[in-house]
């Protein structure tokens, strides 16, 4: 028997940015009818090669096959016209106009004088989204869709034409779960059609469910493919992580010092409720759960960005009033933020002003800035982070994710808190980076910082951890000792699944 | 059936709150102004506010678009100079009322090439568009006063003042020029392709690019639109007064900007509509007219519509908030 | 990879062009006329360009922090008429107070508007420019104002006077802008000015009070919108109600070939005191060239967009934007 002719082909792709090699001699096939998943840590180059398959990017070296016919694909609309499209994360659509405009977007269909022919239009999309089962009409404007509604417009967009190969980047970050049926429901319909999709996700449970087989990335290289049906979630981890990364569990450390933090029955509308927990000085606790569980609200709230609707808030057993980040930090809580270019730095300005940015009034001499104090701050903590820049005037934004990472942590490491709450503190950094981040989120905890982590990524958080919350849809489900937690109890706990309570 | 007719109401009213705003100052003027509910006070209304109107409709593209043009009012007077003195050039001696045909042509080329540099220049340049229309805005000056020689031309063919208050029927000719031009600008950016592209690129430039619409040549396209409408204003204005002046249409850019603002078009781009920029030039226009009646000093229409433009941002913004549960950035 | 020498040049296009554009300005006028490198003339351009230049200072650091304001020049109509007729009625000390607090009114509110309710400012401060014009109109019933006995106050000291020799216009304009500068560049302030516009969110991460912060921005350009009514005031020792029309324009032009980016976060006091000062050549040089002062409008609009053109250039690399 002939093996199948794959819908979209890649050979030995490369593509370098500025200073970066993000992917390396990439290969990778889907075959018509069939879910290939594709996984890989943030950085590992997984939107990078998407970007290359869609048309965004220009690989500087390798191949793309369509049906084994070579293509070069200089954009987007390019890339459709051939039959391969990608389906946004951040959706990409016009909110002001309707679906239908949307989903024909660039491509509407006309009568005389440039009159756009609005039967046809709303016809040919009202078509498609009935096939995707959509509850709304072509017509409805897009600001008027909630978030699932409005992926699947960009779903539609897909089906205009006569799609050979579908990639999907994480597409259910913002579905519920009634919603994530219907969307594998036109996944499977796709498949059933012939098309080959390649499915993009972090989360372990949807690949296992949905695709059919999965390669995997680590640092712009390809690391290989292996049979869903035949392999196990262990396999795909070892092969994401690679032996570069040690996340072996977090030893429970023995002594910790007094409760540093201590929230009690803490709710803010409907982002999260009656939250309460304690970290405890030398303590490092995690928090997991999926996006949008309410984790983010949460730091957000002891940072003094969120007004609570209930609840209080302890430090060192004494109730404080936190209403501003300026409380925060007078009341010596840091918070690295989850979004580090849009959250935690000016990108424009220099390593060492960002550094020094919350605590620039007291580095003075008389009413200036004192150059000398805020360089020393600077040195102190580039040499502690290692932080890799050729001068202290160099701008933020030239560094390298992990750099810039860590230049934020420095920040925040400057103010000396008592609590540190890191979130996501190795999004989008290389693997090399990561394992010193870790490394210093533990020896923080040693020096007797209280830390909080918020991590979507269960090894991290499972290697980081002295203490495991779960929470789901706004609750903390569970907590969990070093010593009781495992993968599985924690995928249970963050699906919404209570172990400890019957239904 | 009723209810639902009735939440579209609603919808509408909430994404055209100026015409709320207008009903109430038309039953308040009409109420206590003997002189406003009058049919020809509605006449003088349409025309008085023909010229900032016309102006606002080539405005709303350019701003649905994600520009701005600054420029527009030193094109007015540039027009309104070129339509004056063109007619009485020794060329068209013969051509009678005919002279003003060739005049009236060139006043609008020019508008339109002006609007076409403008729009080349973002283009191409990648520089904002309110700093090439703000350098369009000084320049086009210097050219105005450069070719007037700082002088105020009057127009010696009473045919071309005769049309500034001419009648077409019932109405006023500006005035029809002005539903007609609403109308149809109306008509393109609702039902064309250009139109509707011109909110793509104006909503998520990045979706538009990315579906192949050519960024480019509409945001120029857009500004040739917003100097031809300059242009006419110049036309219209200055056959309203058979004269032109260097330092006609000084802060027009101001008060079009007002008028598309107030209609609910968004500086950020892929937001308005004709209808509302039309309900932001009447609003203007009745408030004007009618404080003029009730003999209302002209200089408290400046702060009313200074308390006016801000106040319908400031309720935009909090009917948009999303109460205690946000962030406080 | 690109050519490091070119890379270089680039470099210094984009950090020094203003001052190379400057230089070649007046290098440019010296040639073509043997009166424009002199003291008198030199004098007499910065003393004229000192109104725009105060204005336009305030106005820099409301742009590095992100915001635009349009409102200062019928501030300047405000604030001129409203000093010169209290001039003659509660004399030239109370005049000056009584301005000055009310100017930072107005700034308190487009501050208010802006910083904490968090409006547009271009629309804001649009608004404002049409509230205050007619506030002024209101005011003075649409009548000029002017100051009766303008041989003998001492109010002349800001417009026509001299301290130390220097024409008073000139030494608040210059030593304003050394000021603000050091204000902006060495002070805590300065730097979190740069960073809400540099980037807002993260400014208030990192504890930074943002709407206090552009709150005050708009204070420092009402205050130096004060004191240029001052001079104004003084020099010409009356008023129309609409002297200031248009000036916001001409500041902003200021600030803008100055290199401040209309985005916020970058931007140079000392820079838009050039860029002020290349508006004030180029309209001095035409003139003693013998063009009329209109001429200088059109060199401006070439000017601006040069510059910004070939700023952005710079940093992106290629000359021609990449829009499709």
């Amino acid at each position: 028997m002939m093996a199948p002719i794959p819908a979209l082909r890649l050979e030995g792709i490369v593509k370098t940015f500025p200073g970066v090699r993000a992917l390396d001699g990439v290969s990778f096939e889907v075959l018509p009818g069939e879910v290939h998943a594709l996984l890989g840590e943030n950085g590992a180059g997984k939107s990078t090669l998407m970007k290359t398959l869609a048309g965004m990017h220009q690989p500087n070296e390798g191949r793309i096959f369509i049906e084994e016919n070579e293509v070069v694909m200089r954009t987007p609309l390019e890339a459709k016209a051939k039959g391969v499209v990608l389906i946004h994360q951040e959706l990409s659509l016009a909110e002001e106009m309707s679906a239908a405009e949307n989903i024909y977007l660039g491509e509407l269909p006309t009568k005389s004088f440039g009159r756009v022919d609005w039967k046809t239009l709303y016809a040919k999309a009202g078509e498609i989204l009935k096939r995707l089962n959509c509850k709304f009409g072509p017509q409805t404007r897009v600001s008027d869709l909630s978030i699932a509604n409005k992926q699947m417009v960009e779903i539609a967009r897909a089906l205009t034409v006569n799609a050979k190969a579908v990639i999907f980047d994480e597409p259910t970050a913002s579905l519920t779960d009634a919603e994530k049926v219907v969307l594998f429901d036109i996944i499977r319909d796709l498949k059933a059609r012939g098309v080959g999709i390649v499915y993009i996700s972090h989360r372990m449970e949807e690949i296992f469910t949905i695709s059919d087989r999965i390669s995997v990335l680590r640092d712009g290289t390809y690391r290989g493919t292996l049979v869903t049906a035949e392999t196990s979630e262990d396999e795909v981890t070892q092969l994401m992580i690679g032996r570069s990364l040690d996340l072996s569990r977090n030893e429970a450390q023995v002594e910790f010092g007094d409760v540093a933090l201590e929230v009690r029955g803490l709710s803010c509308g409907s982002l999260y409720r009656d939250i309460t927990f304690n970290v405890r000085s030398g303590e490092v606790v995690g928090f997991y759960g999926l996006v949008g569980a309410g984790r983010t609200e949460i730091a957000e709230t002891l940072f003094g960005l969120r007004t609570p609707s209930a609840g209080t808030i302890l430090l060192e057993g004494k109730e404080v009033r936190i209403s501003s980040p300026v409380d925060a930090i007078a009341n010596g809580i840091s918070l690295v933020p989850e979004s580090r270019k849009e959250q935690g730095l000016v990108l424009g300005m220099n390593c060492r002003d960002n550094i020094t940015l919350p605590q620039v009034d007291d580095l003075t001499a008389g009413p200036f800035v004192s150059d000398g104090a805020e360089l020393a701050i600077f040195e102190q903590y580039r040499d502690r982070l290692e932080i890799k820049t050729p001068s202290w005037r160099q701008a933020v934004g030239n560094l390298s994710g992990g750099n810039q990472q860590k230049i934020v942590i420095g920040k925040w490491l400057a103010m000396r808190p008592n609590v540190l709450i890191v979130d996501e503190p190795t999004r989008g950094i290389d693997v090399g980076s990561k394992a010193e981040i870790h490394n210093l989120i533990r020896e923080l905890a040693r020096s007797g910082y209280a830390v909080i982590v918020i991590s979507s990524e269960m090894p991290e958080v499972l290697h980081v951890s002295d203490r495991v919350i779960a929470m789901y849809s706004g609750e903390i489900i569970r907590e969990f000792t070093a010593a009781e937690v495992t993968e599985d109890n924690l995928v249970q706990a963050i699906s919404g699944i209570r172990a400890d309570k019957v239904a | 059936m009723a209810d639902t007719s009735k939440n579209a109401f609603a919808t509408w009213l909430m994404r055209n709150p100026i015409w709320g705003f207008i009903v109430i100052i038309f039953v308040f003027f009409s109420v206590s102004n003997e002189y406003f509910f009058d049919l020809q006070n509605f006449r003088n209304i349409l025309v008085q506010t023909s010229t900032i109107g016309l102006i606002a409709l080539g405005m709303t593209l350019v701003m649905i678009n994600g520009n701005i043009d600054l420029s527009v009012g030193a094109v007015v007077a540039l027009a309104a100079s070129l339509a004056v003195d063109l007619q009485s050039w020794g060329v068209f001696a013969t051509w009678g009322n005919w002279a003003i045909l060739p005049a009236v042509a060139t006043a609008l080329a020019a508008g339109i090439a002006l609007g076409a540099l403008n729009g080349f220049i973002v283009w191409k340049t990648g520089v904002d568009a309110f700093i090439v229309t703000l350098g369009a805005m000084i320049g086009v000056r210097g050219l105005v006063f450069i070719y007037t020689r700082e002088e105020s031309f009057f127009a010696s063919n009473f045919a071309y003042s005769d049309f500034g208050s001419s009648s077409v029927g019932p109405l006023p000719t500006l005035a029809v020029l002005f539903l007609v031009f609403t109308v149809v600008t109306h008509l393109l950016l609702s039902r064309t392709v250009h139109g509707r592209n011109t909110y793509a690129v104006g909503g998520n430039r990045e979706a538009a690019v990315n579906a192949g619409i050519r960024v480019g040549p509409h945001m120029m396209i857009n500004f040739m639109i917003v100097g031809f409408f300059a242009a006419l204003a110049g036309v219209t204005l200055s056959s309203q007064m058979g004269a032109a002046t260097p330092n006609l249409g000084r802060d027009y850019e101001l008060w079009v900007i007002t008028a598309t603002v107030l209609g609910g078009t968004k500086l950020t781009g892929g937001a308005g509509n004709i209808i509302g920029t039309f309900g932001g030039v009447l609003a203007i226009g009745i408030l004007r007219n009618g404080m003029n009646l009730m003999q209302v000093p002209a200089f408290y229409v400046l702060v009313i519509l200074g308390v006016i433009l801000i106040a319908v941002l400031f309720l935009d913004k909090q009917l948009n908030r999303r109460g205690k549960q946000e962030l406080k950035i | 990879m690109a050519d490091p020498r070119l890379k270089s040049i680039g470099d210094l296009l984009a950090r020094q062009g203003i001052l190379i554009a400057f230089a070649i300005f007046l290098v440019g006028f010296a040639v073509f006329s043997d009166r424009f490198l002199t003291p008198e003339n030199l004098e007499t351009v910065i003393r004229q360009a000192a109104i725009i230049g105060v204005m336009a200072i305030g106005v820099t650091v409301v742009v590095i922090g992100g915001n635009l304001d349009l409102s200062v020049g019928s501030m300047l109509s405000f604030s001129t008429v409203l000093v010169v007729d209290l001039h003659d009625k509660i004399g030239p000390e109370l005049a000056i107070v009584v301005m000055l607090a009310a100017t930072l009114v107005l700034g308190a509110i487009n501050g208010f508007l802006v910083g904490v309710a968090r409006l547009n400012s271009l629309i804001v401060t649009l608004g404002m420019l049409s509230a205050i014009q007619g506030l002024t109109l209101i005011y003075t019933g649409g009548k000029n104002v002017d100051i009766l006995d303008q041989e003998t106050t001492w109010f002349a000291i800001f417009g026509r006077g001299h301290i130390l020799g220097i024409a008073t216009p000139i030494l608040m304009f210059l030593g304003l802008a050394l000021f603000m500068h050091v204000v902006m560049a060495y002070t805590p302030f300065g730097r979190r000015v740069y960073a809400v516009g540099g980037n807002p969110t993260a400014a208030v991460f990192s504890g930074i009070r943002r709407s206090r912060l552009v709150f005050s921005t708009y204070l420092i350009s009402a205050f130096t919108t004060g004191l240029a009514a001052l001079i104004l005031g003084s020099r010409v020792m009356g008023s129309q109600n609409n002297v200031g029309q248009g000036y916001e324009l001409l500041v902003l032009a200021g600030v803008i070939l100055g290199g401040t980016s209309l985005l916020g976060g970058s931007g140079n006091i000392l820079k838009t005191v050039i860029g002020v000062l290349i508006l004030g050549f180029i309209q001095n040089g035409l003139l003693l060239m013998g063009f009329p002062y209109y001429a200088q409008w059109l060199v401006t609009w070439v000017v601006i967009i040069l510059a910004v053109w070939l700023d952005i250039a710079a940093k992106r690399g290629r000359l021609l934007s990449p829009i499709a």
